[in-house]
Parts: C-alpha cells; sequence; structure tokens
C-alpha cells in the first residue's frame, strides 16, 4: 500500500477511495487466479477478461485498461487513433523525495502504451459513427495533467468539427500534482470546449467509471448530456477520509457509490458494463439519428 | 506606516515577521517614551522608521512560496467582502441559489466599482469565529457555486461585467456537499463562465484552493493580489500524499510553483496586483485601491469589444493553457502554444 500511496496523483490521499480499483493491489495477485472483492470466489483470470472484466458470479465490475475498453466497445478494428502523439511535458520541473515526473511517466508509459493517461479517436459502436476517449487509470491513476486536458479538447473540437456524438468514459483520480496549477487550467479548458460543443448542438454521453473523483469528475465527467455509470463505481469530488476527518463521524454506507449517485439525482442510469454498447448506441440513435 | 493597521489587534505573527514586529515594537515604544518624557527622539525613531522599512521590503522581496502561502492565510489580511465595502458602492447582497440554500462562503451581489455598474461573485471566509461557522472558512458548498451561476445568468442579461474575488481553501468536503453535487456544481460554473456574453474579470485574493477556486475562475482576466497563491492542491495535501507527512509542505509549496510570478510565468494569470509594503494585512486600504484600479482598468478595456469577439478570445485564452509535448512534430507543439 505504501508504493502505491507514493504513485498517486491525486489531491487527496488515494486509500481513502476504499473501492475495488484500489484494493485490486491487495486482493488480485498476478497469476492464474484472482480473488473478487465482491463476493471473495477465486476466479480464473482468463475468464474475467473474457467477460469484460466482471465477476460472473456477483458482477463485480474490475478496472478496465483504456485499450481493452476501445476494443470492448468499438466495432472491430473501427477505432482510428487520433491525437496519439500529445505527451506529458515537465513544465515545473516537479522533482520529489529524488524522484522526477519525467521519469515517472516514461515508466508509465512503458506499462501501458500511452503516451498520456487517455487515449482519443473515432470509432464505430453498433455501426454509429462516434469520437471516443477512454481514461487510461493504470496510468497515473487516470489524472488530468496538460497533456489530458489538451487531448479531451482536440477530442470535443474534432466533435464539434466532425458532427460526431462524443463519448468520454472516465476513470480518474483527479488533476494530476505534477503539473501543478497548468493541471487544474484544464479543468476551465475542457469545459469551455464542451460549451461550445453543447451550443452547436453535439450529444455528449459521459461514462462513469471506478473511480472518477476530483477534477475530472469536477469538469468535462460531469458535464454530459447524458451521464452513465457502472455499477458500484466510485464518483466524488472529495476523498472519504479527508471527509470523515473533516466532519468527524463516519460516512454512510454506499457513499459516493454509483448508486448512490443516482439516487441523489446525479446519473442518468447504471449500465453494467456487458449492456454498455449497446445503451450507447440506443442513446445515439434517440438523440441525432 | 509602523502602528497603522499593524498586526498587534490580533497579536498574531508570521514566524518570519518577528524581527519586524520587534523593530515595530521598539518604535511604538520609543514614541511612547518620548511622548511621556516630554523629550525629542525624533532622529532615533526616524532612523528606526528607516530600518523598519528596508528590513519589511527585504523580507517581502524575498518570500519562499510557502511564506506566501502563510501570507496569503493571514488572519487580517483583506477579505472578499471587506474589499467589497471598500471599493464597491451601492452593494446590494442577493442571496440563495433559489434550489437548496444561501451558501455564506459566496457571496453575490450588485454595485458600481468607479463608474461601472457590476456584478459581484466573492468568495468569503469570515473573520470572528461566529462568521467564520456561517460561511465554513469560506468552503463553499454546491449552492455556492449554483449562486454564481445564477447571478452571472443575471449580469448577463442586464449588461453588467463580471468580477469573482477567489479566497478559498478549497470547496467544502462534507457528506451534504457531495449528496448535491459539488463536482457537478463546479463544472457547470466552469463551463457556463466560458461562454458569458458579458466581460468576466477574475482575482485571486488570497488562497486560490483548487477547484473550490476556479469553480468561479474562468474570465476574460484572470490576475492574483502579489502575495496570494493559487494552486492543483494544497502544500499541505500534495506534502501528505508525495512526502508522506504535512510537514513537508514548504517544499511541497515550491515543487508546486504556486505564487504569482510563477503562474504569469506560466501564462495562468496576466496580471500580478501588487501589494502594500508587508502585504495587505498591513493596509488593507492600499490593497483594496490597487484591487478598485485594475477592476476598472480591466473592465474598461473589455468594454468596448463586441460579444462575439470578447467570448473568441476568451476561448482561446483557455485553449492555450497547459504545456505538453507532440512527439509527432514539435513544430505543431509551438503552433499549438502560440493559438
Amino acid at each position: 500500500m505504501a508504493e502505491s500511496r507514493d504513485n498517486s496523483f491525486v489531491p487527496y490521499d488515494p486509500s481513502v477511495f476504499d473501492g475495488p480499483a484500489m484494493r485490486k493491489k491487495r486482493d488480485v495477485p498476478d497469476g492464474l487466479w484472482m480473488r473478487c472483492p465482491g463476493c471473495e470466489s477465486m476466479l480464473f483470470r482468463k475468464q474475467v477478461t473474457e467477460n469484460r472484466e466482471v465477476c460472473p458470479s456477483c458482477d463485480h465490475h474490475f478496472p478496465v485498461g483504456a485499450r481493452a475498453r476501445i476494443e470492448q466497445l468499438t466495432d472491430t478494428d473501427t477505432f482510428e487513433e487520433m491525437f496519439e502523439d500529445i505527451a506529458p511535458a515537465d513544465p515545473l520541473e516537479f522533482r520529489w523525495r529524488g524522484q522526477s515526473y519525467p521519469d515517472r511517466v516514461e515508466r508509465e508509459q512503458a506499462k501501458t502504451g500511452n503516451r498520456e493517461s487517455i487515449v482519443t479517436g473515432i470509432g464505430y459502436i453498433r455501426g454509429r459513427r462516434v469520437a471516443v476517449g477512454v481514461l487510461d487509470g493504470q496510468f497515473l491513476m487516470g489524472s488530468m495533467g496538460s497533456a489530458m486536458g489538451e487531448k479531451v479538447t482536440l477530442l470535443v473540437e474534432e466533435a464539434t468539427r466532425s458532427s460526431l456524438p462524443l463519448i468520454i468514459v472516465s476513470t480518474s483520480g483527479g488533476a494530476r500534482m505534477h503539473e501543478g496549477v497548468l493541471s487544474l487550467m484544464q479543468m476551465g479548458k475542457t469545459s469551455a470546449a464542451l460549451g461550445r460543443f453543447d451550443e452547436a448542438g453535439g450529444l455528449y454521453i459521459s461514462v462513469l467509471a471506478d473511480p472518477t473523483t476530483a477534477g475530472v469528475l469536477a469538469s468535462f465527467a460531469s458535464l454530459g448530456d447524458v451521464i452513465i455509470a457502472e455499477p458500484g463505481a466510485l464518483i466524488g469530488f472529495t476523498g472519504q477520509r479527508v471527509i470523515a476527518n473533516t466532519i468527524k463521524t463516519e460516512l454512510p454506507e454506499g457513499f459516493q457509490r454509483a448508486e448512490f449517485l443516482l439516487e441523489h439525482g446525479f446519473v442518468d442510469t447504471i449500465v453494467h458494463r456487458r449492456d454498455l454498447r449497446s445503451e450507447l448506441a440506443r442513446l445515439v440513435d434517440y438523440c441525432v439519428a | 506606516m509602523p502602528g497603522k493597521n499593524n498586526t498587534a489587534d490580533t497579536g498574531y505573527q508570521l514566524p518570519f515577521e518577528k524581527p519586524v514586529i520587534r523593530l515595530q515594537r521598539q518604535i511604538a515604544d520609543l514614541e511612547e517614551v518620548q511622548t511621556e518624557a516630554g523629550r525629542d527622539y525624533s532622529a532615533e525613531i526616524r532612523q528606526l522608521r528607516n530600518q523598519y522599512v528596508s528590513l519589511l521590503r527585504k523580507t517581502y522581496a524575498n518570500l519562499s512560496p510557502w511564506e506566501t502561502v502563510l501570507v496569503s492565510r493571514h488572519p487580517n489580511r483583506p477579505q472578499a467582502l471587506d474589499y467589497v465595502s471598500m471599493m464597491v458602492k451601492g452593494w446590494v447582497e442577493l442571496h440563495g441559489d433559489r434550489r437548496y440554500a444561501d451558501d455564506k462562503a459566496v457571496r453575490c451581489g450588485l454595485g458600481r466599482i468607479g463608474t461601472e455598474k457590476v456584478a459581484v461573485i466573492a468568495q468569503h471566509k469570515g473573520r470572528e469565529t461566529k462568521e467564520k461557522l456561517e460561511c465554513n472558512f469560506g468552503c463553499a458548498h454546491p449552492e455556492g457555486y449554483r449562486k454564481a451561476i445564477r447571478v452571472m445568468k443575471l449580469a448577463e442579461k442586464f449588461n453588467l461585467p463580471v468580477v469573482a474575488l477567489m479566497d478559498t481553501a478549497g470547496a467544502y468536503p462534507g457528506i451534504g456537499s457531495e449528496e448535491r453535487g459539488v463536482a457537478e456544481a463546479i463544472a457547470s460554473s466552469m463551463m457556463e463562465m466560458s461562454r458569458l456574453r458579458t466581460p468576466v474579470v477574475c482575482v485571486v485574493i488570497g488562497e486560490g484552493g483548487s477547484g473550490g477556486a476556479i469553480g468561479i475562475g474562468v474570465g476574460d482576466r484572470i490576475a492574483m493580489m502579489e502575495f496570494s497563491y493559487y494552486s492543483v492542491i494544497s502544500p499541505e495535501g500534495c506534502a501528505a500524499i508525495l512526502w508522506r507527512t504535512g510537514e513537508k509542505a514548504p517544499e511541497a509549496a515550491n515543487a508546486l510553483k504556486l505564487t504569482a510570478s510563477y503562474l504569469r510565468e506560466f501564462g495562468v494569470i496576466d496580471d500580478i496586483i501588487p501589494e502594500p509594503l508587508g502585504g495587505a494585512h498591513r493596509s488593507p486600504t492600499e490593497a483594496a485601491a490597487n484591487l478598485e484600479r485594475y477592476v476598472a482598468r480591466s473592465l474598461r478595456e473589455l468594454k468596448s469589444a463586441s460579444r462575439d469577439h470578447l467570448l473568441q478570445h476568451r476561448y482561446e485564452r483557455w485553449r492555450k493553457m497547459g504545456k505538453f509535448v507532440d512527439e509527432a512534430s514539435p513544430e505543431r507543439t509551438e503552433a499549438a502554444k502560440a493559438r
């Protein structure tokens, strides 16, 4: 846990998010078998992957990398990646305890094969042409730096120009600390781009996967015409430990989960990963066909 | 001037100001002795005052980022409603978001700055205990952002420019805040500000605390008071995560480059509003005069532009925020920067 704390790029201590994504390291050793944090069953890893990273016995939704998610969502071989050359710079020359931001970025790039924590492009979902952005939770916790902000903005502008529906699947710890206030500014930048897309009459469907928090939730992830959440996803602005420490009370059961947000009116619907493709296609048809 | 608007009223001292305050006390003591004994120590007093001014100047010219954060949080630092009372004439406060509540951490209203009629959106922390509690120490709930949106829309409708004063440690971390969608409120506020068809001037007057601040921070002009800060995360929060202890906040403050001069270098802000010698808490009236001058000038400059032109410029201003590399072609990165 110590290592994952150190690796966090969120404004708050990530261990406060006691959700499935955060438990992954502890509960799911690499290998053929894995334990489901939802139902405690031992699962054959390959079977889980074939089931779109969903537990076959309890429907617990595991995190999905950006590439795998795109494969799940788009029609086979239709996704054309765009803006893939945009990568993080090191504007602050950020260093901490003998570590450097460029080194970390390089490691994340090697690990995920992506230059930044979002993959963007155009593809087809059941024959409907759409602009797609998918955040990669495995790349610095899907945190938003300048490169993500630029890629989201370019994607939104492309969707505006080509009159395409826009779908962004978010999973993020928030704005990336290592680019300081420049990461924060991406919240304003992406919101401004979506404001124009909205005025141009574009359809934006925001999909919230586990976890979607802080600066990403407080910008483009919350601005969808339709907002879909995955079951059980942690969705919140402030980390749970920070809240608990501030108000000195225990947090209610299910606080900041997808179902909690549905109850309070902040997501339109919760969709099982198995049905996501068909639901997206249906919504696109209703709004823009 | 020493003895005027000084820090003695709360007894609060910034650690690095101790030598300055010692000197200030010596001057006050000597002045007292002079009066009581009826003798002339004016030469000595003058000399001490010169020493005081040069020490203060030296101290404030070399503030570390962490020391700047401490100044921005100084309990005597003028707050939003202090500025409103000093620079906005005929203030009419408008309460409530028409949805749930009136959030006292975000104050909205109409008034006049110089000759301009304006709408003001101001984050207020509160000074006395009772007021602080009412204002949640300046940490807004979703209602604060929704009230801001409502009043900004009102301003747009009646063609009033918007002046936003930012001063918050962050949006309120609580259950109600999450239940009522503080993230959505911040996102919507930013989006509406980005396309509001009236000039918007934003100034960080104290703490520019993360999403809580940028939630009212999207405008045509962004400025910071000289000793304020603006950051993605508090130095304490950053230190707790990356240095594993909040005590390393001074190091985190250095790494985050959160002071006004860095932000201007990054192109995040347009201007730095000078503060009186030794910080706004030494002379709130002088600080307010500087702020008023800046706001009035900015409004004059923005007023003449057509609305379409204004919005195009605002979009372009925000469009170029950030620094990244385009590994396919370095020229394109340069082009993006220039755009």
